[in-house]
């Protein structure tokens, strides 16, 4: 059953061996040139496992992955009972909201220092079980890298997504974001990440003549 | 009884965001009765600033006569004065709210300084009746993904270093090309691409929804300095790659905000390829796709005169002392009256 129509996969939940999982299943996309196309699928079909195993060295909480079909550039992982950040954020009390994107930031702390740049952080890449523990989904944008400027860019999406998805709070939600990501990695690696950030905002779209 | 209707105003736009100085007279219901410009050709390189500014002073005062004797009106019957404040060049910028303030302050009638790039939008729907898009707009100057939500135009994917416009005329003009009036460096590269046939990889930057072209660009320019491929081939590479991640990141936003339709506007919107591309991923998220024909797509007084039209409607208008340029201004900054949707 399709569940999600993505621009990069489609997610579908299915039964398989006695099994809830999420099939991922990054189509052809008939825009693009067939050898680009099939390059893209099949990077993404690889990094995005190996990603998400690594993630969970790094005591990110990930789905487990039970099976890669490259030839089908299809995915096959655990399906995580829960609730988008996305669906629950914007209703939720100021307090609880605080100590939720603490936690987030921690868990971006984490990947950080483990080498693990998600190159996707939205808030619907986020599921919120009912056991309390967050699940980071989606890694197929994301890098090994430990350099500043992706790091930064990492945030700076994260921060981009909470102002156009959660305007209303997404000042407040970044702040706890920070807060939890400076105890994760500690003061110093936090400012210059936000420092990082403040740079890339201020960069112009206007390049003059090179 | 059926109420008179309201005799229509009059209000003059003025853009000078970078090489084009352009004026365009519309009326408040949206009619076009003017929209001239002037471009700046520089004899070799990219946009001198200066130079660039030079040109628009000079050619000001005829574009503001020849517009208003295309418009057929006087200067008395203009009721407000719209001017492009920014994001752009400085200098260029300056020459237009100087002309701006002269002539609202000589006329003694409103000035009203208007965004740039919600300026391309407002005038894209006006054009093609789109109502609520999400809008592609891609230029020298800008790459972003927008669309309305609460009171603002949202930016939901933008550049992080260049913009795709600047990306083709800089492999351009390394590759030894050159452009003339109507023959922009990118339909030159459009036409080699289209006879390009071997593909050559080059890098695939997306960060979520979220573009990076530096590297791209490095890379074509290192490939046709290596002189293993023909100049087609790079052409075709470097379009290929471009904008299958200006697409792939239209395609995300569209699945993320669900838009009933789809707007494709700037001066790399005449790029078939490119809307060819966007065709096909509207179609599949059921979203009636636009393109802006070119006379609006490219920076164009009419825009600026338009969107004046609508902030002027809501009182909204700029005080002399408020008319500052703002060279790094953002759409997500300014608030849309206008638009009401609740």
């Amino acid at each position: 059953m399709l569940i999600k129509k993505g621009a990069e996969a489609n997610l579908y939940l299915e039964e398989w061996h006695n099994r809830k999982v999420i099939m991922k299943r990054r189509l052809p996309k008939t825009y693009r040139l067939p050898q680009l196309d099939s390059a893209i699928r099949t990077q993404r079909t690889l990094r995005e496992p190996a990603l998400i195993h690594r993630a969970k060295e790094a005591g990110v909480p990930t789905p487990t992955i039970y099976m890669i079909d490259l030839a089908e550039s299809n995915i096959i992982m655990e399906y995580i009972e829960g609730k988008q950040i996305k669906q629950i954020l914007n209703t939720m009390p100021t307090d609880e909201k605080q100590r939720l994107c603490q936690h987030i930031g921690t868990l971006i702390g984490q990947l950080h220092t483990h080498g693990i740049v998600h190159g996707d952080l939205t808030t619907s890449n986020m599921i919120l079980t009912p056991f309390n523990k967050i699940f980071l989904v989606d890694f197929g944008l994301g890098e090994y890298s430990e350099e500043l400027e992706i790091r930064g860019v990492d945030l700076h999406l994260m921060k981009t997504a909470l102002q156009s998805t959660h305007h209303r709070s997404a000042k407040q939600c970044f702040g706890a974001i920070m807060t939890g990501y400076t105890k994760s990695v500690g003061k110093e690696t936090a400012t210059k990440v936000l420092k990082k950030i403040q740079e890339i905002e201020r960069r112009g779209r206007y390049i003059e003549e090179r | 009884m059926p109420k008179k209707p309201k005799k229509p105003q009059h209000i003059l736009g003025i853009e000078s965001t970078a090489d084009d100085f352009s004026i365009g007279i519309v009326t408040s219901d949206g009619k076009i009765l003017a929209n001239i410009t002037s471009t700046y050709m520089p004899a070799e390189g990219g946009i001198h600033p200066r130079e660039a500014a030079r040109h628009h002073a000079e050619t000001a005062g005829e574009i503001i006569h020849k517009a208003l004797k295309k418009a057929n009106i006087r200067s008395n019957q203009i009721q407000a004065i719209a001017f492009s404040q920014g994001p752009g060049l400085g200098p260029c910028l300056r020459t237009g709210a100087t002309a701006a303030r002269a002539l609202a302050t000589y006329l003694n009638i409103p000035l009203i300084g208007i965004n740039h790039s919600i300026a391309h939008i407002e005038i894209g729907k006006l054009i093609t009746g789109a109502k609520d898009p999400l809008t592609l707009y891609v230029s020298g100057g800008n790459t972003l993904v927008s669309a309305y939500e609460d009171g603002y135009y949202r930016v939901f994917g933008e550049t992080l270093d260049i913009a795709i416009g600047n990306c083709l005329d800089v492999f351009a003009r390394k590759a030894g090309l050159s452009q003339s009036p109507g023959n922009p460096y990118g339909a030159t590269v459009e036409k080699l691409a289209s006879h390009g046939k071997t593909f050559i990889p080059l890098p695939f930057t997306i960060k979520g929804m979220d573009l990076s072209f530096s590297g791209l660009l490095t890379a074509a320019i290192e490939t046709l300095h290596a002189r293993k491929h023909r100049l087609q081939d790079v052409c075709f590479s470097l379009q290929e790659v471009a904008f299958s991640m200006l697409t792939e990141v239209t395609e995300r936003a569209l699945a993320h905000t669900e838009k009933p339709e789809l707007l494709l506007t700037g001066g790399v919107a005449a790029n078939k390829r490119l809307q060819t591309m966007l065709q096909t991923v509207a179609k599949e998220h059921n979203a009636h796709f636009n393109v802006v024909p070119k006379e609006y797509a490219l920076d164009n007084g009419a825009m600026i005169a338009w969107s004046g039209a609508l902030a002027y409607k809501h009182g909204i208008t700029t005080p002399i002392e408020k008319s500052t340029v703002k060279l790094k201004w953002r759409l997500d900054q300014v608030p849309v009256p206008w638009i009401n949707r609740e």
